[in-house]
C-alpha cells in the first residue's frame, strides 16, 4: 500500500524538526527549560512566537521541575501542551515526570537524549530516558529528524485519544539527531490539522463543573488508580496502531512499535533504538552480500514495551545482540536487555541473547563496533558459547 | 474593611473535612473563600490543607482544586494562568494558590520566585504555622528563633531552633509584586479586604497570613484566635501591606503587650522560661523588636535609623 504524496522537504536538523512539527500542531501552551542538546526546539520555538507565528502561551520558566509542572497545570486546564527537555532536565523533572502520567495530563514532550553526570558529559546516549523508564509515559525513540517530526506530530494524536489520556515522549539521540541537518519531509499546516484535530478534553478544570484533582488517596484505592494506569498504557498499541495508519494515509511514511529490517530469514540480528539503527542496516546490508543472514531490529516504541512484536520478530533467529546505550547499575542486564530477556520468558522464544553498552557519552558508534557484534552474534548462532552476558564495545578494556 | 453582613454565607470550602480541631490554615483557607468575588480555581501545595481536605473520595472543596506536589504550587499555577489567557478566560478568574510555610518559604521559594518574576496573574497564599506540622512539627525557615520542633527540639544545651525566620514579604517586594501583604487569621476583616486587594490586582500577589497550629504550637485548641491576636498585639507578626513598594501598617499596635503573653500558652516555647535559656529569651525578644523596628521604619511610622541586620542573631 503505497502512494505517492508530494511534500515539501526542509533542510532541518531534529531540533526544529520537533520544534516545526510542535508549531504545525498549534499547542497552546509551551512550558520549557533550555537544556542542551535540547536548547535548538525551545530556541526556534521562541522565533515562532516572537514573529507571530504561533499563538501560544510560551513560558519561559525558571526550571525543569516548574516546566514540567506549568505543563501540568495547562493541560489539567484544557490546553494542548508541548515541552521539551533532556539530561539532567529530565532527572530534576522526574517526580513531575510520574505526576503528569498519574494525572492523566497528555503531554508532549520531546527528549533529546544525553549522558547523565557525574561526570557532566552533554553527549548522546540513553541514561536520562532510562533513568526514568518506569515513569508512565508512552517512549518513542526516533532514528532520525524525520522519524522525530513525524512521531511528535503522531504523539498528541495518542496522548490525547481518550483511550490513552497518558503523556508521551519522543525521543531523540542528543546532537546525533538533535544537531545534525537532513531534509525533512514536511506536510501542509492544514494537514496536519485535520489530522490531529483539537483537544478534546475528558476532564478539565471546569468552572461550571468543579472537580478535585490530585486528591490524596490512600490504601484503600491507591491500587486502583494506578491499576488505571496500567490499562491505559494496555490500551495504547492499538490507538498507535490507528494513528500511524492514519499517518500513512497522509504523509506515505509507515510506523509502527517495531521496525524489522531482513529479519524474515536471519540467523543473527541487532536489536536496537534510536540512530544506531541506521549504522546496524549499513553494516547488515554490507554482511549480507558477504552470505551472512543477520537482520536489525528496532524499536520505535519502548514503552509500553512491544512484548509480542518483538517475540514474533525474533521468532526464529538464533542469537540477538542487544545494543544499551545505558547501563542499569548492578542489574544482570541493560536496561533494553532486560526487556528483552523478559519477552523470551514470557512468550518462550528461544533465541540465545547478549549484551553489548556501548555509545555512552556520545561516544560513537562506528560500524566497526556493530560489525563485531554481529560478528559475536553470528558465532553464539553457531553454538559457540559467549564468555559475558554483557560486553562492552568501542571501551578501553 | 468588610462586614460579616457582606460575606457569602455560602461555603465554598465545605464542613466534613480532617483538619484538626482549632487548625487555623482551616480557618484561613475557609474565610479565604468567602473574601473571593469571581469564579476560582484553588492550587494547593502538599501539605496539612491538602491532605486533610481531599480524602479520596471526599472533597471539602467546591470550586476547581487541584493539588500536585510540594514545591511547584506557584508554577502549576502558572500554567494555568497562561491556560485560561489563551483560552480568553483569565480576566474572569481569580487563581489561587495556598502553599504552607514549608512549601513557601523553603522547597516553593524557587517555583513561586519564578512565577513572580513572569507576572502571572494570581494570587499566592502562605499559611503560616511556623513548621512542617504535616510531617510532624519539623522546623521551616519560617519557624522562630529558640521554637522547639521535631527537628529543633529542645535539649540540655540547645534552647530550640537557632535561626531567625526569613522574611517572605522582603523576597516577594524584590521581585517588584504590585501587592504583598502580611495577615493574621484572627482578623478576618483585615485579611478579607487583603484578599480582595491581593486579586484586584493584575498579576501576581502574595499574602502571608499567620495561621497558628494547636499540635505543633502545643496550646489549647480554643486558642487559636486569641493567639493570632497575640501574635500581633504583642509584635511577634506585624501585618502590613506592600502596595508598589510602599509598606503601610495595618495595625500599629502602639501599646503592646509583654511577648511573654503570647510565648507561654505555647509548649514550643517552654524551654524559654528555663532559667538557663534566658539568654534566648532575650535573644527572641531582640529579634521580635528589631522586625517590628525594621517593618515599622519601612512603613514610615519611625524615623530610619542604620541597625544591624534584621533578625540576625546578635553576636
Amino acid at each position: 500500500m503505497s502512494k505517492t504524496i508530494s511534500q515539501k522537504i526542509v533542510g532541518m536538523n531534529g531540533d526544529e524538526a520537533v520544534a516545526f512539527a510542535a508549531k504545525q500542531s498549534q499547542v497552546d501552551v509551551v512550558a520549557a527549560y533550555p537544556i542542551t542538546p535540547q536548547t535548538i526546539m525551545v530556541e526556534r520555538f521562541s522565533d515562532y512566537v516572537a514573529n507571530g507565528e504561533v499563538d501560544t502561551q510560551f513560558v519561559c520558566v525558571e526550571s525543569e521541575h516548574s516546566a514540567l509542572s506549568a505543563c501540568v497545570g495547562s493541560s489539567l486546564a484544557g490546553s494542548r501542551v508541548f515541552t521539551a527537555t533532556s539530561s539532567q532536565g529530565l532527572a530534576l523533572m522526574h517526580e513531575v515526570l510520574y505526576l503528569a502520567s498519574g494525572m492523566r495530563t497528555p503531554i508532549v514532550m520531546a527528549v533529546a537524549n544525553r549522558a547523565l553526570s557525574a561526570p557532566i558529559n552533554i553527549h548522546n546516549d540513553h541514561s536520562d530516558m532510562m533513568g526514568s523508564r518506569d515513569c508512565g509515559w508512552i517512549q518513542i525513540y526516533a532514528e532520525n529528524a524525520q522519524e522525530a517530526y513525524d512521531w511528535t506530530l503522531q504523539a498528541f494524536r495518542i496522548a490525547e485519544d481518550h483511550k490513552v489520556s497518558l503523556p508521551v515522549t519522543v525521543n531523540l539521540d542528543g546532537f546525533t539527531i538533535s544537531h545534525a541537518m537532513e531534509g525533512v519531509a514536511v506536510l501542509e499546516e492544514e494537514e496536519v490539522g485535520d489530522f490531529q484535530g483539537k483537544r478534546n478534553p475528558m476532564f478539565k478544570l471546569d468552572l461550571t463543573n468543579p472537580m478535585t484533582f490530585g486528591a490524596l488517596t490512600l490504601p484503600d484505592y491507591y491500587s486502583e488508580f494506578k491499576r488505571q494506569q496500567v490499562e491505559a498504557m494496555k490500551n495504547a498499541p492499538p490507538v498507535i496502531a490507528s494513528v500511524a495508519n492514519e499517518f500513512q494515509e497522509i504523509s506515505g511514511r509507515q510506523y509502527s512499535n517495531v521496525s524489522a529490517f531482513n529479519m524474515e530469514d536471519a540467523d543473527a540480528a541487532v536489536i536496537c533504538m534510536g540512530s544506531v539503527a541506521g549504522t546496524a542496516r549499513t553494516v547488515a546490508t554490507k554482511l549480507r552480500k558477504q552470505g551472512k543472514r543477520v537482520g536489525v531490529v528496532k524499536l520505535w516504541q519502548y514503552r509500553p514495551f512491544p512484548t509480542r512484536e518483538v517475540a514474533n520478530v525474533l521468532s526464529k533467529v538464533k542469537s540477538v545482540g542487544v545494543i544499551d546505550r545505558a547501563i542499569s547499575f548492578g542489574a544482570p542486564y541493560g536496561p533494553l536487555c532486560s526487556d528483552i530477556a523478559s519477552t523470551e520468558v514470557l512468550t518462550g522464544i528461544q533465541a540465545k541473547i547478549f549484551n553489548v553498552i556501548c555509545g555512552l557519552g556520545g561516544r560513537d558508534v562506528k560500524p566497526s563496533d556493530i560489525e563485531e557484534i554481529f560478528e559475536t552474534a553470528l558465532k553464539q548462532a553457531k553454538g559457540v558459547p559467549i564468555d559475558d552476558p554483557v560486553t562492552y564495545v568501542g571501551v578501553r578494556p | 474593611m468588610v462586614t460579616l453582613k457582606e460575606l457569602p454565607t455560602q461555603e465554598l470550602f465545605g464542613p466534613g473535612h480532617r483538619m484538626c480541631t482549632g487548625c487555623g490554615p482551616a480557618a484561613t483557607a475557609r474565610i479565604t473563600m468567602k473574601a473571593l468575588q469571581k469564579p476560582v480555581i484553588v492550587v494547593n501545595a502538599t501539605g496539612c490543607l491538602e491532605v486533610a481536605s481531599t480524602i479520596y473520595p471526599d472533597t471539602a472543596w467546591k470550586v476547581p482544586w487541584v493539588h500536585t506536589l510540594f514545591e511547584n504550587a506557584a508554577a502549576v499555577a502558572s500554567g494555568i494562568e497562561v491556560s485560561l489567557r489563551k483560552q480568553g478566560k483569565a480576566d474572569a478568574v481569580d487563581i489561587i494558590a495556598f502553599g504552607g510555610d514549608g512549601g513557601t518559604f523553603d522547597i516553593g521559594i524557587q517555583a513561586l520566585s519564578g512565577a513572580l518574576e513572569r507576572k502571572h496573574d494570581f494570587t499566592y497564599i502562605c499559611y503560616d504555622n511556623e513548621a512542617y506540622m504535616n510531617t510532624g512539627i519539623q522546623r521551616s525557615g519560617a519557624t522562630p528563633y529558640g521554637a522547639s520542633t521535631t527537628t529543633t527540639p529542645a535539649g540540655s544545651k540547645i534552647a530550640g531552633k537557632t535561626d531567625a525566620k526569613k522574611d517572605l514579604i522582603g523576597v516577594c517586594v524584590a521581585h517588584g509584586v504590585e501587592y504583598a501583604a502580611t495577615a493574621s487569621v484572627a482578623y478576618w476583616n483585615d485579611y478579607i479586604t487583603k484578599v480582595r486587594r491581593a486579586t484586584a490586582v493584575k498579576g501576581p500577589a502574595v499574602i502571608h497570613v499567620l495561621a497558628p497550629c494547636p499540635l505543633g504550637w502545643r496550646f489549647e485548641t480554643s486558642e487559636t484566635i486569641k493567639l493570632a491576636k497575640l501574635a500581633v498585639q504583642t509584635r511577634y507578626f506585624p501585618i502590613y501591606e506592600v502596595e508598589n513598594g510602599k509598606y503601610k501598617l495595618s495595625m500599629k499596635v502602639p501599646k503592646p503587650v509583654p511577648l511573654e503573653d503570647f510565648l507561654k500558652p505555647q509548649g514550643r516555647f517552654r524551654h524559654l522560661f528555663a532559667p538557663k535559656f534566658a539568654k534566648d529569651l532575650e535573644e527572641l525578644k531582640r529579634q521580635v523588636d528589631s522586625n517590628w523596628n525594621r517593618i515599622a521604619q519601612l512603613c514610615g511610622e519611625i524615623p530610619a535609623q542604620t541597625s544591624p541586620s534584621p533578625n540576625q542573631p546578635a553576636s
